[in-house]
């Protein structure tokens, strides 16, 4: 993965394949603990702690078109190479959660891309899910939430490309006012 | 500095939304979409199918045509991604490996425009070509 937010958009595929009606996307950058965490949570069917506590392992997987699960096991690396760790916690019935942590200022860390566009993607492709993304910075926080996107464009579809183009740079401009570390 | 936008923005393009749609529900039915069908796996996503989703999306806009573009998972192609499924309306789905812009443009202006079957669909002994 070339960046961040290419994870966050593989990780929430795995809570679109769990059903989940609400997907929670927060990052939190302190730069006094020189920590970036990404966390993913979702309210879909969750697993057995059995399987959870698997599932960082390349060749544990549930799918049956190929025997290999990548998406877990590369941002597991990736987070460990800067100093950082993984954490997975997950119940079923009740959903599963993906904290990432980080080292912000570690060499190793990959950039956040194009987070907005992921967001946006992510919503537009999964319409019947709510898609909250709160993103904190030592400057402030910005919420982005597709339940008053939704209350706003009054029935029309969040994936028409005027709205997803307007999101992006709406989600871009307030994400470099609380100054971001990218 | 501009004001940064808020979603109070979006009302104006809503309402020019709403005026669109209303003139496409009286031209066509909402089946005779095309459908694109992004594969975005870790697989696709790691060979480049966010692009080819935001060009897709964009382009179909700019070029006019009235068309759906979501995402899927990971259909075993992995060695072909980024892939991507196209429905024309009434027609089976045809899958296309090893997209990237330029072969997505090729797509839109020759499979989707035209029905015309571009090279690189998979799997390669795909039906209905034959048919064709």
């Amino acid at each position: 993965m070339k960046d961040l937010s290419m994870h966050i958009m593989d990780i929430a595929q795995n809570s679109v394949s769990a059903h989940a009606s609400l997907i929670r996307i927060e990052i939190i950058e302190q730069a006094a603990k020189d920590s970036f965490r990404i966390m993913i949570e979702d309210n879909g069917k969750g697993m057995p702690a059995e399987l959870a506590s698997k599932v960082a392992d390349p060749y544990v997987t549930t799918r049956t078109t190929r025997k290999v699960g990548l998406g877990l096991p590369l941002l597991k690396q990736n987070a460990e190479r800067t100093g950082g760790s993984l954490k997975i916690e997950s119940e079923e019935g009740k959903g599963t959660k993906i904290t990432a942590d980080f080292g912000l200022s570690n060499f190793d860390r990959p950039p956040l891309g194009d987070i907005a566009g992921t967001i946006v993607l992510l919503a537009a492709a999964n319409l019947n899910i709510r898609v909250l993304y709160k993103h904190q910075t030592e400057t402030g926080e910005y919420i982005f939430d597709t339940d008053e996107v939704n209350a706003m464009l009054e029935g029309m579809p969040i994936s028409e490309a005027s709205v997803i183009r307007f999101l992006k740079e709406m989600i871009n401009e307030n994400l470099h006012e609380i100054k971001i570390a990218g | 500095m501009g004001q940064v936008k808020s979603l109070a923005d979006l009302r104006k393009i809503k309402e020019n939304l709403q005026e669109k749609m209303s003139l496409r529900e009286k031209s066509n039915n909402p089946e005779s979409l095309v459908q694109v069908k992004v594969a975005m796996a870790t697989c696709g996503i790691a060979s480049g199918a966010k692009t080819v989703m935001d060009f897709f999306i964009d382009e179909l806009e700019k070029r006019n045509i009235q068309a759906v573009v979501t995402q899927t998972g990971c259909m075993g192609y992995c060695f072909a991604e980024p892939t991507v499924e196209i429905t024309l309306p009434g027609q089976a789905p045809v899958v296309y490996g090893y997209v990237d812009s330029k072969k997505a443009d090729d797509i839109i202006e020759k499979y989707i425009k035209n029905g015309e079957l571009v090279d690189g669909i998979i799997p390669v002994n795909y039906e209905t070509i034959e048919k064709k």
